[in-house]
């Protein structure tokens, strides 16, 4: 039993805001989820599945169908696994295609911390005081930055991986952002640029950290009969894998992700290996967000990510593994600290050959989506997808 | 070097209560399961090898070496947080006080100290060794 092959995503829409002080947050999911029906050719009426996580208001999906009014919705999902939420619900939108319960799935994400003043990377979360672990950890002062700080400095100590290595990341990412006209940061800059950035949470810099962003987006996940009967060119949902990664009872170890489970799993389904890869959306709160989980989807050897994402090797045109070539959270967005909708998006663009010319991947045929969420540092749910042209 | 960060009260959970007691006589308990007579971290009445209830409670050496560690740059005062593995095994998420930030290491072998919380409450921190 697999998924291989029973589901496409159709419609995609991101949304342009990147502060939107006039727009409530189901306002921007309601614009999200109009946006995609309309790529895709379809209407309201024709969604039969809904899909949403921690982001949205009220009761997640039944608030939301509610402000949507949408009449079919007969299958829906609530998995909250922070960022990679969407990357979790593809599998499932899948799944559920397979059985017969949908043949339209959409998928919304929105949020505007950056509006509302919101501290994401340096305040503490308190994801609630009757969570189990928060007395042990929330008095420590635990925030966003220095949880991945905390990994970072690991890695560096375990396998000599350098701040230069990390930079890499941010460069290749601010080389895509240039031209992508709705990114945050769309200067290009260089490793010396990076480094020299404030120290945030040692070993981290503030251009290793990610944008903070209001907006959102969407997408659709339908049958084959439906993607057919569409005059969109659709991507194919080849293979998905999801996994929660945690302290493991205070065994800790924080050099690897909830991707060294996903990332097997998407492949086998999909019956490719990451050479296979013509392109690959990494989600990127962190630049060693980035390098951990290329080890651990196994586009290198475990502490060789640094060498792997030197000297331009994400770059698109120049290296071996073109990455987040709409910038990434890194230049381009973060809608709502949630990095993980925005990567299937552009993953589909390059499909579709519908990325910037300057960053379009040549004769796309295979691509990679992988969401983050929660913290690399406690707690986080990871999930890579796997998608195709439809010959591929 | 700047005043030491004043850490919050940790939230009361009924879960926790001898935890806490034990941490204001200046021991750190360390939860172990009775089945497996393996330790665990975080604390908590159900063992996450079996889920059985049979967990007992043994005092650490309060020994301990930093796994790794950031400082918060950003914060005034800055302060250290880390992950000390004990001796006994188990890792978990702390604070190093007593020092220069700018000497913490990966590798460093520290020391339990309990220090009083907001409201009083003493939390287990470490100092190096």
């Amino acid at each position: 039993m697999t998924i291989n092959g029973k589901a496409y995503i159709a419609g995609i829409y991101e949304h342009p805001t990147r502060k939107a002080t006039d727009k409530s947050v189901a306002q921007l999911h309601a614009e999200s989820a109009a946006g995609a029906l309309a790529d895709a050719g379809l209407g309201p009426d024709d969604v039969d599945a809904y899909y949403c996580a921690g982001d949205a208001p009220g009761l997640g999906p039944l608030s939301m169908i509610d402000y949507m009014g949408l009449q079919n919705v007969r299958h829906m999902d609530s998995t909250e696994t922070g960022g990679s939420s969407y990357v979790v619900h593809i599998g499932h939108a899948a799944q559920a295609i397979a059985m017969g319960k949908a043949n339209v799935a959409l998928i919304t994400l929105a949020g505007r911390p950056r509006a509302d003043g919101m501290a994401t990377g340096t305040a503490p979360r308190n994801y609630g005081s009757d969570a189990p672990d928060v007395p042990f950890e929330f008095i420590y002062g635990p925030n966003v930055v220095n949880m991945y700080a905390m990994a970072a400095r690991r890695h560096m100590h375990e396998f000599g991986t350098t701040s230069e290595q990390l930079a890499w990341i941010k460069v290749a990412a601010s080389h895509h952002a240039q031209h992508n006209e709705h990114a945050m940061l769309r200067d290009v800059v260089s490793v010396e640029d990076v480094v020299s950035s404030p120290l945030i949470a040692d070993p981290l810099h503030r251009l290793d950290c990610c944008v903070i962003s209001d907006g959102g987006g969407a997408f659709l996940v339908v049958s084959p009969e439906i993607a057919k009967s569409l005059d969109r060119d659709c991507v194919k949902v080849m293979g998905h894998g999801e996994a929660p990664k945690n302290i493991m009872r205070g065994q800790v170890d924080l050099t690897y992700t909830g991707g060294h489970y996903s990332g097997p799993q998407a492949f086998e389904e999909a019956g490719v290996k990451p050479s296979d890869i013509d392109y690959a959306s990494i989600y990127d709160s962190f630049t060693i967000t980035v390098l951990e989980t290329i080890e651990d989807l196994g586009f290198c050897e475990k502490g060789k990510g640094g060498a792997f994402v030197s000297d331009g090797n994400l770059i698109s045109g120049q290296g071996k593994l073109p990455f987040n070539t709409d910038g990434g959270g890194l230049c381009n967005n973060h809608p709502m600290n949630r990095g993980g909708l925005t990567k299937v998006l552009e993953a589909v663009r390059q499909l579709r050959g519908e990325a910037h010319p300057a960053v379009q991947v040549k004769d796309c045929q295979l691509a990679l989506a992988h969401g983050t969420g929660g913290s690399i540092g406690t707690r986080m749910g990871s999930s890579t997808v796997i998608l195709g042209r439809d010959d591929a | 070097m700047s005043a030491e960060r004043v850490l919050p009260a940790p939230p009361e959970n009924v879960e926790h209560t001898e935890f806490w007691a034990a941490c204001n006589d200046g021991k750190l308990m360390l939860p172990r399961c009775k089945d497996t007579n393996q330790f665990f971290w975080y604390p908590r009445k159900t063992s996450p090898f079996t889920l059985s209830s049979n967990v007992e409670w043994i005092e650490a050496s309060g020994k301990g070496e930093i796994y790794t560690y950031s400082v918060m740059r950003r914060s005034d005062p800055q302060y250290v947080i880390a992950y000390v593995r004990l001796d006994e095994g188990v890792t978990m998420m702390t604070n190093i006080v007593e020092c220069d930030p700018n000497t913490v290491a990966v590798g460093m072998k520290v020391e339990l100290v309990m220090r009083g919380s907001e409201g009083g409450q003493k939390v287990p921190v470490f100092k190096p060794a």
